[in-house]
């Protein structure tokens, strides 16, 4: 029984500057639990711009989002802040870390945030997660004097740490080799399989693609290929 | 479930000050010169007022109590509106003594508000010299209270008021009038009474209040005496002086007063209109100078915390991303403002400490003496209330402005 845990229902968004301009037309799928799914498609097809609404970064478009059975289309900042830091974990296409902050302070933030574990747990469990992405020695350097590879890794770690249910990434081994890319393949189908959490992934690698269990394919705005491989 | 969470908005608020020194010392200096030059400029105001009514009290009461002139009205009253009266009010020539003047002491004396009461009775005189022969006016008092009143011994430069009481005939002179007449201690001065009772009296002191007019124009007898050149008996007063504990409310203190005692009460301020005119007006010019300090310091205060905040959008906007509330943003940046306004605060009252006590030690010579500024704990409180009131709205304003918008909308940016 496949167990929905997000779902799109019409989700259709414009830009109005410089001209108006309809960036997402018409989106409508379902994920399901613990599946690791990819989206892929030209660049300036909308990606990163879908990924921010289904993140519930961004509020203003048309059509209905559901998390995890909850229809959060019209919900408030505050409330969408709550989920975001209990349910999803996101790794952004260019590195946003806190820059004052050391890399292990990064990845503890959001869950010092959550508050539901003692301090030192969450310390042992970010050093984990950075050991996971091969940072460890790197854990105290301020997060600003990473190379952006480690920068991106340190995103991803950040992202695991409240253990979400889902994880979203923007290109997430955009600036990684090929064997940190594998690396993160490897822990995200871990992750999809062991764990029961979800990935969603926007890619340009195509075998990075291949090899998740489905792949959305975007053109100008609308879903032209939705690739079930998943049973 | 109690257990404690762990403070991560007041360590990040915290990283942002220590990371960003030159920045948050900055701010600081801005809070520090606004507040000081605010605390500074209003302790100026007050020592000016204080200076000022300081010399007002050494001559005049808060509260003067006396019989008003009446003026007379139409004895008829039933005459018919259609027929037109000729009236001519005229000023009622009545004896303007205070009746059973003890009484009516006594009466103001048991009052909560009443600091102190003494009696007092005005002689028009001529002070006569040879030829010379000036106007002034005699005040008759007790000695003894006068000089609790009036604190008279702080600007008496020649004798003793004390010597007052022990001479029935002494008179203590105002400055200008004994150089006029051209006496010192121990001479011998006679004076003409308004009913032109002439009486020799001896100079037991010279007072000085700086006050040109008094000074020139002014003494002191015993009020007993006062009533001889008057030839009256001894309740006739025409003038009882009250002081309150607090002067400032004089104003509406003289309206009980009155209805209390039904006689006229006058109040400092209204028996000074003039120069209480001047007075405001230096107050208001004060005051005007310094809202635009106020205005000036907490503008700039209020732009560079604005600045640190603005500074930091982006990291807003990954907070929010990670799950941070609008509540834990503004948390954020408030504790950093108010942080930063604090060192700023402690800093300016220092300053402004420093730079009050240095001009109260300057001597500015002739009528004022040491500068006119003194420590006033309201300017303190008030200079350390609206720095905190600014750098909170400085932290407040951007952070909640930051803190209701989509992340996305400050990426796109
Ligand atoms: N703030 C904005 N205002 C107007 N147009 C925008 C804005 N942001 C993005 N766009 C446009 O919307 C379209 C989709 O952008 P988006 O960033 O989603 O592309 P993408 O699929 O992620 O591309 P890439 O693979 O290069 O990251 C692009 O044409 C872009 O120019
Ligand atoms: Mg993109």
């Amino acid at each position: 029984m496949k167990e929905i845990i997000l779902q799109t229902k019409s989700i259709t968004k414009h830009f109005y500057e410089p001209v108006e301009f309809k960036v997402l037309d018409d989106i409508s799928f379902d994920v399901y639990k613990g599946e690791f799914l990819t989206v892929i498609g030209k660049s300036g097809c909308g990606k990163s711009t879908l990924l921010y609404i289904l993140s519930t970064m961004d509020t203003e478009f048309e059509g209905e989002l559901f998390i995890d059975n909850q229809n959060v289309s019209r919900w408030k900042q505050d409330k969408l802040a709550t989920i975001r830091n209990e349910k999803i974990g996101f790794v952004f296409q260019f590195h946003y870390l806190l820059a004052e902050f050391s890399c292990l302070r990064n990845v503890m933030i959001p869950a010092l945030r959550l508050g539901k574990l003692p301090h030192d747990v969450i310390e042992e469990k970010a050093y984990q997660k950075l050991e996971l992405l091969g940072l460890k020695d790197q854990a105290l350097k301020p997060s600003s004097k990473l190379s952006g590879g480690q920068q991106q890794r340190v995103a991803i770690a950040r992202a695991l740490i409240n253990d979400p249910l889902i994880i979203m990434g923007d290109e997430p081994t955009g600036n990684l080799d090929s064997v940190n890319t594998q690396n993160i393949f490897s822990i995200f189908k871990e992750l999809t399989q062991e764990f029961g959490q979800t990935i969603i992934a926007v890619t340009h690698d195509n075998d990075f693609a291949k090899a998740s269990d489905r792949t959305i394919e975007m053109q100008d705005g609308k879903i032209i290929n939705q690739d079930y491989k998943f049973n | 479930m109690s257990k404690k969470k762990y403070p991560i908005n007041t360590e990040v608020a915290y990283t942002y000050i220590v990371s960003n020194k030159r920045l948050t010392m900055v701010a600081a200096l801005g809070v520090t010169l606004g507040i000081a030059v605010f605390i500074f400029m209003n302790s100026m105001l007050a020592g000016f007022d204080k200076s000022s009514s300081e010399a007002f009290f050494k001559s005049i009461p808060h509260i003067r109590i006396y019989k008003d002139d009446e003026i007379s009205k139409p004895i008829d009253h039933q005459i018919s509106q259609n027929i037109p009266v000729i009236i001519n009010p005229k000023v009622v020539p009545a004896n303007n003594t205070i009746i059973n003047p003890k009484q009516v002491i006594q009466l103001l004396k048991n009052q909560s508000d009443v600091a102190f009461v003494t009696p007092q009775l005005t002689v028009g005189v001529f002070y006569n010299n040879a030829k010379t022969q000036i106007s002034g006016r005699a005040i008759g008092i007790l000695p003894e209270e006068a000089n609790q009143m009036f604190n008279m011994e702080s600007y008496v430069v020649e004798g003793n008021v004390n010597n007052l009481k022990n001479n029935i005939n002494g008179i203590l002179l105002g400055a200008g009038v004994a150089s006029k007449m051209n006496v010192k201690e121990g001479d011998n001065i006679s004076i003409t009474s308004s009913i032109g009772m002439t009486k020799v009296m001896k100079v037991i002191g010279v007072f000085q209040t700086n006050n040109s007019v008094v000074d020139k124009t002014t003494a002191y007898i015993n009020i007993a005496f006062a009533q001889q050149l008057l030839k009256k008996n001894a309740s006739y007063i025409t003038d009882i002086n009250v002081n309150i504990k607090d002067y400032t409310k004089a104003k509406a203190y003289a309206v009980n007063l009155a209805q209390l005692t039904n006689y006229k009460a006058e109040d400092w301020e209204t028996a000074n209109e003039t120069y209480m005119a001047a007075t405001k007006m230096r107050a208001i010019i004060i005051r005007f100078v310094s809202i635009s300090i106020l205005l000036v310091a907490g503008f700039g205060i209020y732009n560079i915390l604005n600045m640190t905040v603005m500074q930091k959008i982006n990291d807003i906007a990954i907070l929010k991303a990670i799950g941070f509330n609008g509540f834990d943003v503004v948390t954020i940046f408030v504790s950093q403002a108010l942080i930063i306004g604090l060192i700023g605060i402690v800093f300016g009252v220092l300053f402004a400490s420093v730079m009050v006590a240095s001009l109260q030690s300057y001597y500015v010579g002739g009528d004022i003496g040491y500068f006119p500024i003194y420590f006033k704990l309201s300017n303190f409180i008030k200079g350390v209330a609206f720095g905190f009131g600014v750098t909170f709205l400085a932290g407040f304003i951007p952070a909640r402005k930051a803190a209701n918008v989509d992340p996305v909308s400050i990426f796109r940016k």
